[in-house]
């Protein structure tokens, strides 16, 4: 496996028209990362251009230091998994997987030993000798994995929406099998998707990307507590973070008719910056009876959802999700009392969050 | 899933109606005629399978019957690489490609007498391009009375005329092939033959066996262009099976012989499209016993 | 990377030759249909010396030209016509429907197509005379139905199994009369395949020569019999001859360039 680096990447289709731009990402050998972000984002543009398909307009691919822009898929080592599966019809599973390896000339010993140990890994030994083409959809998938996998001189392993064609009840034993795979075998994988779930189970780092730009890569614990941008916030959670439009006076960023002050250590002068602020449903409290520095709420609806229970709200000028623990009494047509607390507050200057320090509650 | 329904045939009738009259009436004339025998102004005869005999001991069958399974065999193993080859040499996608693929369609859309007299033309002494081209190589170039000439004159004619449908059907199948499946043999360090191989002839499994089975059944049943080309010459060497059946059946109104050579003719033709089609259909889908433990 | 762009000009290299050997006969023909027929007996030249149009100007002044030309576009268009009529339903019984017997049905019917046309010269011969259609453009194109219909029913199968059920039964469910879903909703949907299989069936008939002149007689000549009334005195009229091909290519042409986009959508769609 190899540490894959992207530096100041950009790419135009259309001349004029980039399709990602100001990337600079780097994936540790060994890791597993997870590239996440809406259809059209770029994140397929970002897959081909690591493999090789695409060459870059602008920037450096590295692997393991070295640039490989000029490197085609085949010399860079890297394989894809796609998101329809992709076997060879006119062979059974054995010869799908020692493909990759004959065409090298690997010696067949060789060539037995390894592929029947990655077929016992993905669970495969069972129809190693059928042919490809008549399994499912979600072991031909599995075969393309084995295919990438199979060879033990690999740079690393790229994943474009795999589970896409897998029926939903499959799923889970593939992204199991992924897991096992990259654990085992301590494989570099990037997995591209638009579902976080899928992303924020899978991987230990996951970049989420909007637009052609790549805006925050962390754990995922880090994104869900510190989203770096609204989309960010907005994109991961279920539902995401609230945003709300906000304007700046002096040190006060008001947003409908809440306001907090920007923390002290505040350097940076933000007059004329576009402001937002954003909280989670998860961290919003709220209250049946009165209290003390809340503001009143109307509760529009009220639907569980999973274990939870979602509240849209209006209030302070504000429309917005709390959410509560499914046992909560609270239905339609009530009254509740709502606090925003600071420390979970975050304050967004031009699309990016401010650095925060201790903040006062807001009211 | 189909439905299961027999109130389906309601919507065969029309065509089974239209093809009833022309296929049964003319079937069972045909079987008819083949176990009578008519001798001049009497009552036929029953003469049992006389004519099938007659038919198969019968030099000029013999004869026409090896030559005919020669030329088809020559026809597939020339139309069908070379019809690939072009499809995969074609540009995609562009302008030229359009024009290509009309310029492709010609030799397909011009009627069969028409191709004969084309190639006729193009290749008589006092008329034709070809016998001055190959002057200039200093060959004397004689569809005429040259056998060697006048059969391989009929091949590049046919060649000329069906290879665009090859082409045609080869390249609509390439076509259909996702990016992916080349992406992936590219990553999987395939060398371009074995790309062919494992890739690009799979895929395009359904056209070929179309174009194979259509090339084969229209090769065997040759006769216009053949006709108006060389008429059969010099002596019999471009004399074909559908030549003896007209002569027989047209000319010199044989009718026990015709209709019995038609049915041979046929039932040939049917069991060898039927094993090209069991054959091309199974290619490479059988679960492989032969994996090495 | 020089060996790629090497081998790249080799090919297009090869390509352009086998074009020229593709139109080569086609524009000697060409050449000679602008010559007279002393010219064309005298020299061998590319580049017609005496450049004449009188060989057109013979075949579109003749009637009997214009009526052949007729009757032939008659039968061709009445093939057409009634292949696909007949064919639409069939194909969507297989498509959506198994009934008993219909694999051997299917089966029956591709084998028409494998049946060598001089089997049939004789009992057509006979069949439509005793029906009294001998010599009319309505027994070629009856005739020549045997031979499309099958490849029709093939062609428009493959497109309609694309089609899921799902939008049939939307169709029902949403009120459709039977004839109402398959006119206006299922037709449209198939539109490439039912262009393919009338390219192909066109292609059939205009082609076929040897049921066209056996069925007919004098009164309705297929256009391309109508050749052989070029042998005149001194034998072949040349020049007339080769006029009559150049014209006869030319609707080919002209369907081919209407239909190539369809051709292309429909070969890739459908199970061609």
């Amino acid at each position: 496996m190899a540490t894959i680096e992207l530096v100041n990447i950009a790419h135009a289709y259309v001349p004029g028209q980039y399709a990602v731009q100001d990337i600079n990402l780097k994936w540790e050998e060994g890791v597993s990362s997870a590239l996440l972000g809406p259809s059209g984002c770029g994140k397929t543009t970002l897959l081909k251009i690591i493999s090789g398909l695409l060459k870059p307009t602008e920037g450096d691919v590295l692997l393991d230091g070295q640039r490989v822009n000029e490197l085609s898929p085949k010399e860079r080592n890297i394989a894809q998994v796609f998101q329809f599966p992709v076997v060879y019809e006119t062979l059974n599973v054995f010869n799908n997987l020692a493909f990759p390896l004959r065409n090298r000339g690997i010696p067949e010993d060789k060539v037995k030993s390894r592929v029947n140990a990655i077929a016992e890994i993905l669970e495969l030994t069972h129809v190693l000798k059928k042919n490809a083409a008549r399994l499912g959809a979600a072991e031909k998938q599995l075969i393309s994995l084995g295919r990438g996998v199979v060879r033990e001189d690999m740079a690393g392993i790229l994943l474009d929406e795999p589970l896409t064609v897998i029926d939903p009840y499959q799923k889970l034993h593939i992204r199991r099998k992924l897991k096992q795979l990259q654990r085992e075998l301590e494989l570099t994988m990037i997995y591209v998707t638009h579902d976080q779930h899928e992303a924020l189970t899978f991987a230990e780092q996951v970049t989420v990307m909007n637009t052609g730009e790549a805006l925050q890569t962390g754990s995922p614990a880090d994104l869900h507590t510190h989203p770096q941008a609204p989309f960010v916030g907005y994109f991961i959670g279920s539902p995401g973070m609230n945003i709300f439009d906000a304007s700046l006076s002096g040190h006060t960023v008001t947003a409908g008719e809440l306001s907090i002050d920007l923390p002290a250590s505040t350097k940076a002068d933000y007059s004329g910056a576009k402001m937002e602020i954003g909280i989670r449903p998860e961290f919003i409290v709220v209250h049946r009876d009165e209290q003390a520095d809340a503001f009143i709420c109307d509760v529009k609806n009220a639907y569980l959802t999973g274990n939870a229970r979602i509240l849209d709200l209006v209030g302070a000028g504000l429309q917005f999700k709390a959410r509560v623990g499914d046992m909560s009494p609270i239905r339609q047509g009530e009254r509740v009392w709502v606090r925003f607390p600071a420390a979970n507050t975050v304050i967004y200057a031009n699309e990016r969050a401010i650095p925060t320090a201790d903040k006062e509650a807001i009211a | 899933m189909k439905i299961r329904d027999n109130k389906a045939w309601f919507f065969v009738l029309p065509a089974l109606i239209v093809m009833a009259v022309n296929a049964f009436i003319p079937f069972i004339t045909v079987i008819n005629f083949s176990i009578i025998d008519v001798f001049m102004n009497l009552p036929a005869v029953s003469v049992g399978m006389e004519n099938f005999y007659t038919v198969i001991n019968d030099d000029l069958f013999r004869g026409a019957f090896v030559r005919q399974v020669g030329f088809s065999l020559l026809i597939l193993l020339i139309q069908v690489p070379l019809g690939i080859a072009i499809a995969l040499a074609l540009p995609k996608k562009s302008i030229w490609a359009t024009l290509s693929l009309i310029g492709l369609g010609l030799p397909l859309l011009i009627p069969f007498n028409i191709v004969g007299i084309i190639w006729r033309v193009f290749t008589r002494a006092d008329l034709g391009a070809v016998p001055a081209l190959f002057s200039v190589f200093g060959y004397q170039y004689d569809v005429a009375q040259n056998a060697v000439d006048a059969y391989w004159t009929v091949v590049v004619m046919d060649v000329w005329h069906w290879t665009p449908l090859i082409v045609l059907l080869a390249y609509a199948g390439l076509s259909a092939i996702p990016d992916a499946y080349y992406q992936a043999a590219e990553i999987d360090g395939a060398s371009r033959w074995r790309t062919f191989l494992f890739v690009t002839l799979p895929r395009l499994r359904s056209v070929l066996t179309i174009g194979i089975l259509l090339r084969f059944m229209d090769s065997f049943r040759i006769y216009t262009e053949v006709f108006l080309l060389t008429g059969g010459g010099p002596g019999s060497t471009t004399t074909f099976l559908s030549d003896v059946l007209v002569r027989k059946a047209v000319i010199s109104f044989d009718i026990g012989y015709s209709a019995a050579l038609s049915l041979i003719y046929f039932f040939v033709i049917l069991v060898v499209s039927y094993v090209f089609f069991l054959v091309l259909t199974s290619v490479g889908t059988n679960d492989d016993e032969a994996v090495p433990e | 990377m020089e060996n790629l762009d090497r081998r790249k000009l080799i090919v297009r290299g090869l390509l352009i030759l086998y074009f020229i050997f593709l139109f080569a006969p086609i524009i000697w023909m060409l050449s000679m249909s602008f010559k007279t027929n002393s010219e064309i007996l005298s020299s061998k030249l590319l580049i017609p010396q005496n450049f004449t149009t009188a060989n057109y100007a013979e075949i579109i002044e003749d009637p009997q030209w214009r009526e052949s030309f007729a009757v032939t576009l008659t039968y061709v268009i009445t093939n057409m016509i009634v292949t696909l009529a007949v064919a639409l339903p069939a194909a969507y019984a297989f498509s959506r429907y198994s009934f008993r017997g219909d694999n051997h049905l299917f089966f029956w019917m591709l084998t028409n197509r494998m049946a060598p046309a001089a089997v049939f010269l004789l009992p057509y011969f006979e069949l439509y005379s005793a029906i009294g259609l001998f010599d009319t453009p309505w027994a070629v194109s009856l005739a020549h139905t045997l031979f499309s219909i099958p490849l029709a029913v093939w062609i428009l199968e493959g497109f309609m199994s694309g089609i899921p059920k799902a939008i049939d039964e939307t169709a029902y469910i949403d009120g459709y009369s039977f004839p109402g879903f398959f006119a206006k909703i299922f037709l449209p949907l198939i539109g490439p395949g039912i262009g393919v299989a009338a390219f192909f069936s066109f292609l059939f008939s205009w082609v076929e020569l040897l049921m066209a002149r056996t069925l007919t007689g004098t009164v309705s000549k297929p256009i391309a019999v109508q050749l052989s009334r070029s042998l005149g005195a001194e034998g072949w009229d040349w020049g007339v001859i080769a006029a009559s091909g150049v014209l006869m290519i030319i609707p080919g042409a002209i369907l081919i360039y209407f239909v190539r986009n369809y051709l292309a959508k429909g070969f890739a769609l459908g199970r061609v």
